[in-house]
């Protein structure tokens, strides 16, 4: 017994579509560019293998994965999805680069935030002891009668 | 007539050790000039191989691991479809996701960009924070330091849901994504 509408794995490589078909719950019909890159890159039998080789709780997610690492391998033939690590990484240590410099920063403004709130209460306590001596000595000289 | 004799023995010797020496010469030549790809799918090496500046007659496992998730002859299509000075970077990132793909059967290479993913969306937001700091800094000293704003651009990869992300980083893919593993893998360490 096949499916009355063939998956797009089954309809690519121009064969019938059982019903207990592999590939069909994750290429189907209505997007037959999925199953295009995934043919071109690995293959079908080897998709065919990989997923089998899987519980089948997990092959929607391995086909996903799968499908973009083709597609990104289609669009990038050289480096594939492991550009997109490349990228990461580099883009991860602009990131911490700077992370770490503002981090300075504020650590620098921080510090002397501090060292001038310090001034700043040590001359206000110069302040308070001035007048009352200045006052003292400014009070009526004995008088020499 | 002694001397006859004795120069056709010699002759004769003579004969017998260019004969070995062509044999072993011979053989030496066959198992140098297969590629590990050769070797593998048991066929002759041609002069003109893809595979063989490549898959060096060392370099077994390296093969077998590309041969196993991509198929030779999907390798072979890559390879002539790409310029020839960006074929060795072509293979060692073949190679890299093979391995990957091998160790983590379900997400492959997505799992190690799941992770840094999740590492830069962490670095995004401590920098909003201490970038937040430094501006309340400069504001109290009144001082018009210009910040710099790495752009909140979209991250490069897979559109990846919380669930898959937080699945990979159970799945410890942290020793994938360090650069000591990808400088591990281009000494061409085996897998096991």
């Amino acid at each position: 017994m096949s499916n009355s509408t063939r998956c797009a794995a089954c309809k690519s490589l121009r064969r019938r579509c059982p019903q207990d078909c592999t590939l069909a719950p994750y290429f189907p019909s209505t997007n037959p560019q999925r199953f295009a890159c995934v043919h071109k890159i690995f293959g079908a039998s080897n998709i065919t293998k990989m997923l089998q080789q899987l519980p089948v709780h997990q092959r929607a997610v391995a086909a996903d994965c799968i499908s973009f690492e083709a597609s990104s391998r289609v669009r990038d033939p050289v480096y594939g999805c492991v550009g997109i690590i490349t990228q990461l990484h580099q883009l991860i240590l602009v990131a911490q680069r700077e992370l770490a410099e503002i981090q300075g920063q504020v650590a620098l403004y921080g510090a002397q935030q501090g060292q001038e709130q310090k001034r700043m209460a040590q001359s206000q306590v110069h302040q308070y002891n001035g007048p009352i001596w200045f006052t003292t000595s400014q009070q009526d000289p004995p008088h020499l009668d | 007539m002694a001397k006859g004799k004795q120069s056709s023995v010699n002759g004769r010797k003579n004969l017998t050790v260019r004969k070995e020496m062509m044999m072993k010469g011979g053989q030496e030549c066959r198992s140098s000039s297969s590629c590990a790809a050769c070797k593998s799918l048991k066929r002759r090496c041609s002069p003109n191989c893809i595979f063989a500046p490549y898959f060096r007659a060392h370099e077994a496992r390296k093969f077998a691991r590309v041969h196993k998730v991509f198929g030779a002859s999907n390798v072979s299509k890559i390879l002539a479809e790409v310029p020839e000075e960006h074929r060795e970077d072509t293979v060692n990132s073949l190679a890299y996701e093979a391995e990957v793909r091998l160790r983590d059967p379900v997400y492959g290479c997505i799992g190690a960009i799941a992770l840094l993913q999740a590492q830069m969306l962490q670095l995004q937001h401590d920098l909003a924070i201490v970038r937040a700091r430094l501006a309340r800094y400069n504001a109290a000293t009144s001082r018009a330091v210009p910040v710099p704003l790495l752009p909140a651009a979209a991250l490069p990869g897979f559109p990846i849901s919380d669930a898959m992300r937080s699945q990979t980083l159970l799945q410890g893919h942290r020793s994938l994504c360090t650069q000591e593993y990808q400088q591990q893998n281009e000494k061409g360490d085996d897998f096991q």
